[in-house]
């Protein structure tokens, strides 16, 4: 094992950050949600290296299920968005004030 | 050799996710993060996972990625429509962002990842191996993950179609 | 449902529970005492109260009197509530009332004998501000309910001693055991004793019983009168172990018993309502039976509760028809010469004053003659000679009602002159029934003069003998009972005459209330009582609410209150402007939310 574990924490860390610095900049909802794709990744690549480094399989079909969800994720959010482009005519979250208290 | 391999993949994806998030165009946003994803499937292997990293490739780039870019042509998003956000709220975005890294970092800096205790087993990323763990020890959340998928297709059809109200009568005799 | 089968249910469930009575009383009499328990009400700790029932022979006298005269009462309501709007709650409520007392002398246990005790005092309540559309009656329910109240917390915190002491509440348990005179049960015995201060109207706390006259006269009969009152009778002579451990507080029930029969005999002289006379006069026999009570006598206690029931109801029910016929008029200086109109009210009135004037051989002749006799030897000469001149207040205040409103010419209105009839059957019935009953009643226990010459029994002090038992006191000799026999006989019949030349012959008319002057003026406001505890209790209270009112709630707690409410909306306003509704702004916020946990984690 050449490479120690911290280097994959370190990098799944700047990955992670770099997803939660594109949530918070950009307004085009569909780019927020690939954003978000990228802190999942930074995720499940934390957890395939844990697997590797405890030489556990379990970590990696942890790895699956996340990407299950991900994918159930990616479904439904991308036809909630359609939806509302089609009420809004876009995807600018700015638009989305209705929530307003 | 591998070491040089790490640092370049990291230093590929680091690169493109930071064009993901400052890309103009979404298109652009989308093609850089299938770049990205290409370069964690090589992490994957890297560690030995050699399944996790096809599955990674087919599922991300191939399926997820796709329907990004559908919908991205469906709504006709490729021009630079998106408004600027003012330059405080970019700020403060940045701001919290680094912030959040340099907690994690140093929070992580401390910590001290326990040894492995068993001897490197090359074979764990095979689809034998992972098949054995799934389908023994994960059986019940493969098929709850399983119900998951079709409650979200489901959803996604349910939400897709448009209002039973909103149909015009022209529509109708279109069918 | 119409009002004659309403009449009929609340009747003849009253009649069904009388025929359960005499049965019971049957057993008893064979079998001695028993004891039933329903199921067991109460368990915490060590405090055990079981619904239990318990008929021995003082319950079963109490419950022969109770539905027996309920009875008799519930089918004179029948006649004197028909028009009334209220005829079907009226009959409910007097039902509550039989089932109340029921409880409260048939319980095992002093806690069901509270039960029954708060029972009655609800009923009694309701059914004085029956007619509560009157401001006055409801004030007066009000004034009966709180007065009853004090009372009952008096008895509430002696049973709280009471199980301290024993353990227990029965009576078997609290009554069974050997008692030897102490503080504790001193303590008890006076707390008891407030509690029937209340509930039988005794100094201090008498005043809510001439205002109770605001109710239906039947209920004045019942609950006034006849039964409810009694109750306080009834649990002095049922703790009566208690009491002869303690003779502290027999002598202040004796002393307390003298004072109120004195007391409200002389305001019952210069009363012009005729319910308000018959009130006072039995706030005064009530003290009475206290003085019994207070010498050792209980069966004789007993004995006066049953006579004077018989009488009580029967004049209540008889002034009930008057003012029926009257069309609600209760003032005696508009009646006189009624005998005319109202034969069978006034032969049977006539009997129940006689009776409670003591003229032998009728009821009260026998009861009051044993009251007088235990006092001579239990309680001292002073006492005796007090209630002898009691005695006598009370022929002279009961002649002058019987006179000034069946004797002399009418002194109302044509229209009321007009109006004036004979109750119905209905009404007359009970009348007649009680009459009987008063006349025949005192032969329950005739005293020993008579065992020995007629062969007669005192059939009520055996028959108490197994639950309680009069105080011993010398043989009383035949010279003293003969003295007193000759005495009270001419004086009645002096008085009576006197009476009679007073308001008849020369036509004297208790003055106009604006007339009265002296001491006439000072019976008449029954010695200013109410301004009294008007002036001490309620005042100062009052002005004690307002005061908290206006310094202490308003200011302090009402805007502590409306201070929180005000906080809660200026605060929710100030919150409400977080929610801006922007996506990003909420995403922001999770960021920073989320390093802060991390810090706080990493520093602790």
């Amino acid at each position: 094992m050449p490479i120690s574990i911290d280097h994959y924490v370190y990098l799944s860390t700047v990955l992670f950050c770099i997803g939660v610095m594109g949530v918070l900049l950009r307004r085009n909802a569909i780019v927020l949600l690939m954003c978000v794709e990228l802190m999942l990744n930074a995720v499940n690549l934390l957890m395939a290296a844990f697997s590797t480094h405890f030489n556990d399989p379990s970590g990696q079909v942890f790895v699956f299920f996340i990407m299950v969800v991900a994918a159930a994720e990616v479904a439904v959010g991308l036809a909630i968005l359609v939806m509302v482009y089609r009420h809004a005519k876009s995807v600018d979250i700015g638009l989305f004030n209705k929530l307003k208290g | 050799m591998i070491e040089i391999l790490f640092y370049v993949l990291s230093f590929v994806s680091i690169v493109t996710g930071l064009m993901v998030v400052f890309a103009k165009s979404p298109i652009h946003s989308v093609l850089s993060l299938i770049v990205t994803f290409f370069a964690i499937a090589g992490q994957y292997i890297l560690l030995n996972a050699q399944f996790l990293a096809i599955v990674h490739i087919i599922v991300y780039a191939g399926a997820i990625m796709v329907l990004f870019l559908f919908v991205l042509m469906l709504l006709n998003l490729n021009k630079e429509a998106e408004p600027n956000k003012d330059i405080a709220m970019k700020l403060a975005g940045v701001i919290s962002a680094s912030l959040l890294m340099v907690t994690l970092t140093g929070a992580l800096h401390g910590s001290v990842v326990p040894e492995a205790t068993l001897a490197v087993n090359t074979s764990n990323g095979l689809v034998k191996n992972l098949g054995q763990v799934l389908f023994k020890d994960f059986v019940v959340p493969f098929e709850i993950s399983s119900l998951l998928f079709l409650a979200a297709m489901a959803g996604a059809v349910l939400l897709g179609k448009k209002h039973p109200s909103q149909i015009t009568d022209s529509e109708i005799q279109k069918i | 449902m119409g009002k004659s089968l309403v009449g009929m249910v609340g009747s003849g469930v009253v009649l069904g529970s009388f025929i359960l009575s005499v049965m019971a009383w049957m057993q008893v009499k064979e079998s001695g005492a028993f004891e039933a328990n329903a199921f067991t009400w109460l368990e915490v700790g060590s405090l055990h109260i079981e619904f239990g029932f318990l008929v021995d022979e003082l319950s079963s006298l109490m419950m022969l009197i109770v539905t027996g005269i309920g009875f008799l009462i519930h089918v004179y309501s029948v006649g004197y509530m028909h028009d009334d709007v209220g005829f079907h709650k009226f009959f409910a409520y007097l039902n509550l009332f039989i089932f109340s007392m029921l409880l409260l002398v048939m319980g095992s246990n002093y806690l069901i004998l509270f039960f029954g005790w708060e029972g009655v005092g609800l009923c009694s309540y309701l059914l004085i501000g029956f007619w509560y559309k009157n401001k006055e009656f409801g004030k007066a329910a009000r004034k009966a309910f709180i007065m009853n109240r004090i009372g009952d917390l008096g008895l509430l915190i002696g049973m709280f001693m009471l199980f301290n002491e024993f353990g227990s509440l029965n009576y078997k348990d609290v009554l069974g055991a050997g008692l030897s005179s102490s503080y504790a049960i001193t303590c008890i015995c006076i707390l008891f004793f407030i509690g029937a201060m209340g509930k039988s109207a005794q100094i201090p706390l008498y005043t809510w019983l001439p205002d109770a006259m605001a109710g239906p006269t039947p209920v004045s009969a019942l609950i006034h009168a006849a039964t409810m009152v009694t109750a306080g009778i009834y649990l002095v002579a049922r703790s009566g172990v208690l009491y002869t451990a303690s003779p502290d507080a027999m002598q202040l029930v004796m002393y307390v018993g003298l004072a109120t029969a004195t007391f409200a005999a002389t305001i019952g002289l210069k009363q012009n309502d005729i319910k308000k006379v018959l009130a006072y006069s039995t706030v005064s026999q009530l003290g009475f039976m206290f003085v019994a009570l207070g010498v050792g006598a209980y069966t004789t206690a007993m004995f006066h509760v049953t006579t004077h029931a018989f009488f009580k109801a029967l004049l209540f029910l008889g002034s009930g028809s008057v003012i029926h016929a009257m069309g609600g008029e209760q003032d005696i200086r508009k009646m006189g010469g009624l005998k005319k109109y109202l034969p069978i009210t006034h032969l049977t009135f006539l009997i129940g004053t006689l009776a409670i004037a003591g003229i032998p051989p009728l009821a009260g002749f026998f009861s009051k003659d044993e009251i007088l006799t235990n006092t001579y030897y239990g309680g001292g000469s002073f006492v005796f000679i007090m209630l002898c001149i009691t005695s006598v207040l009370t022929a002279i205040y009961m002649l002058r009602l019987y006179f000034l409103t069946f004797r002399g010419s009418f002194r109302g209105t044509r229209e009321q002159e007009h109006h004036l009839h004979e109750s119905p059957l209905s009404m007359t019935l009970p009348l007649i029934v009680l009459a009987i009953l008063s006349v025949v009643g005192g032969f329950l226990g005739v005293p020993e003069w008579m065992e020995h010459k007629l062969g007669l029994h005192h059939t009520l002090n055996g028959w108490l003998g197994n639950v309680v038992h009069n105080a011993a006191h010398p043989a009383v000799t035949e010279m003293f009972e003969y003295t007193l026999l000759a005495v009270s006989i001419a004086i009645l019949f002096i008085l009576a005459l006197a009476v009679r030349t007073f308001y008849i012959s020369r036509k004297t008319l208790p003055e106009p209330d604006e007339e009265e002057i002296g001491i006439v003026k000072l019976l008449s406001h029954k010695y200013y009582i109410d301004e009294l505890y008007d002036a001490i209790f309620v005042r100062p209270i009052q002005s004690l609410g307002t005061f908290l009112h206006d310094y202490i709630e308003k200011p302090v707690i009402d805007g502590l209150v409306n201070g929180f409410g005000r906080l809660s909306k200026s605060s929710g306003k100030l919150i409400r402007l977080l929610q801006t509704g922007n996506t990003e702004f909420y995403l922001l916020g999770m960021v920073l939310g989320i390093i802060v946990i991390f810090v706080l984690n990493f520093i602790m």
